[in-house]
């Protein structure tokens, strides 16, 4: 019994603490991919408005209900439309916009490697 | 002459960038809700201001031809310019009805309010936390939608209703 009892208090005193920053964490992350729509360039996170208060609560339902981050985003861009989330979800609107960075990043290492290559041959030569 | 390719995609490259940036520079970055049109009304269930034990629900905006929701609040200056357009909808047209949404407010305020303004409202529903606000895509007061039947959004209107977009609303109920 006095073990339980241990392991009991142990939960609470550890564990319990663990599980709600969790979801204060994963509730932060949320509101930093939120536009405050009302604001100028801040996020929900940092806004201190009445819309940023009112989105924090519906998430904080929506998270309390269990529903995962996606579905989170998805119910908000149902409503309000790709504007109100930060990191858009990938479509033919905005390839470039995803593949341009890894492009830029793998022909650019390319350019640099030939011309690391001619200015070798050149001092070989 | 002899042009490197390296300097053909520098080119490339350079030329791509100014037209992302001219063409970004054209794009109209303001919030709108032109997206919203054509969307659907979800689940909602509201009480009414005076009476908790009295609610509707989508079910019953099916039954309106057309149906305009207005959020308004007592404390909300431009609500006051918007609501004689509001009370002109109610009494020239039988296809639509007109439900209120008051938004963080109090019972007793909204109750002067409509007693002093007069009630352009076929139902008064209210939302304290202005969580319902946020299943109608709403974020400032005033805004209305208008949906049909169906419960397709047909239009919305940010900002209090003026003459100009009374006019489109009587064109589109009609």
């Amino acid at each position: 019994m006095k073990v339980k009892i241990f392991f009991f208090i142990i939960y609470f005193l550890f564990l319990a603490p663990l599980y709600s920053n969790d979801e204060k964490t994963k509730l932060l992350e949320i509101y930093k991919n939120l536009r405050c729509l009302v604001c100028q360039g801040q996020s929900i996170a940092d806004s201190n408005s009445d819309f940023a208060a009112t989105i924090k609560l519906v998430v904080q339902d929506h998270v309390n209900k269990g529903k995962t981050t996606d579905e989170i985003y998805s119910f908000l861009i149902s409503k309000y439309g790709e504007w109100i989330v930060y990191q858009p979800t990938l479509s033919k609107n905005n390839l470039i916009l995803w593949v341009l960075p890894y492009f830029v990043f793998i022909v650019g290492g390319w350019i640099i490697f030939i011309i690391l290559r001619k200015s070798k041959d050149n001092k070989a030569n | 002459m002899k042009i490197s390719f390296v300097k053909i995609i520098i080119f490339s490259f350079i030329v791509f960038l100014l037209v992302v940036f001219w063409r970004g520079l054209k794009i109209d970055n303001n919030y709108n809700t032109k997206s919203l049109i054509g969307s659907r009304i979800s689940n909602f269930q509201l009480s009414e201001i005076n009476d908790d034990d009295q609610y509707i629900s989508e079910e019953d905006l099916k039954k309106n031809k057309y149906t305009l929701i207005n959020f308004f609040a007592s404390w909300c200056a431009p609500c006051r310019t918007e609501h004689k357009y509001l009370l002109n909808l109610l009494n020239k047209n039988k296809e639509i009805k007109i439900i209120g949404i008051n938004f963080k407010d109090k019972k007793f305020n909204v109750n002067n309010f409509l007693n002093e303004l007069g009630n352009p409202y076929n139902f008064v529903g209210k939302d304290i936390d202005g969580k319902i606000s946020i299943l109608f895509g709403i974020y400032g007061i005033p805004e209305s939608i208008l949906i049909n039947n169906e419960l397709t959004v047909i239009k919305k209107i940010i900002g209090p209703i003026d003459e100009i977009q009374y006019d489109d609303i009587i064109k589109l109920i009609q």
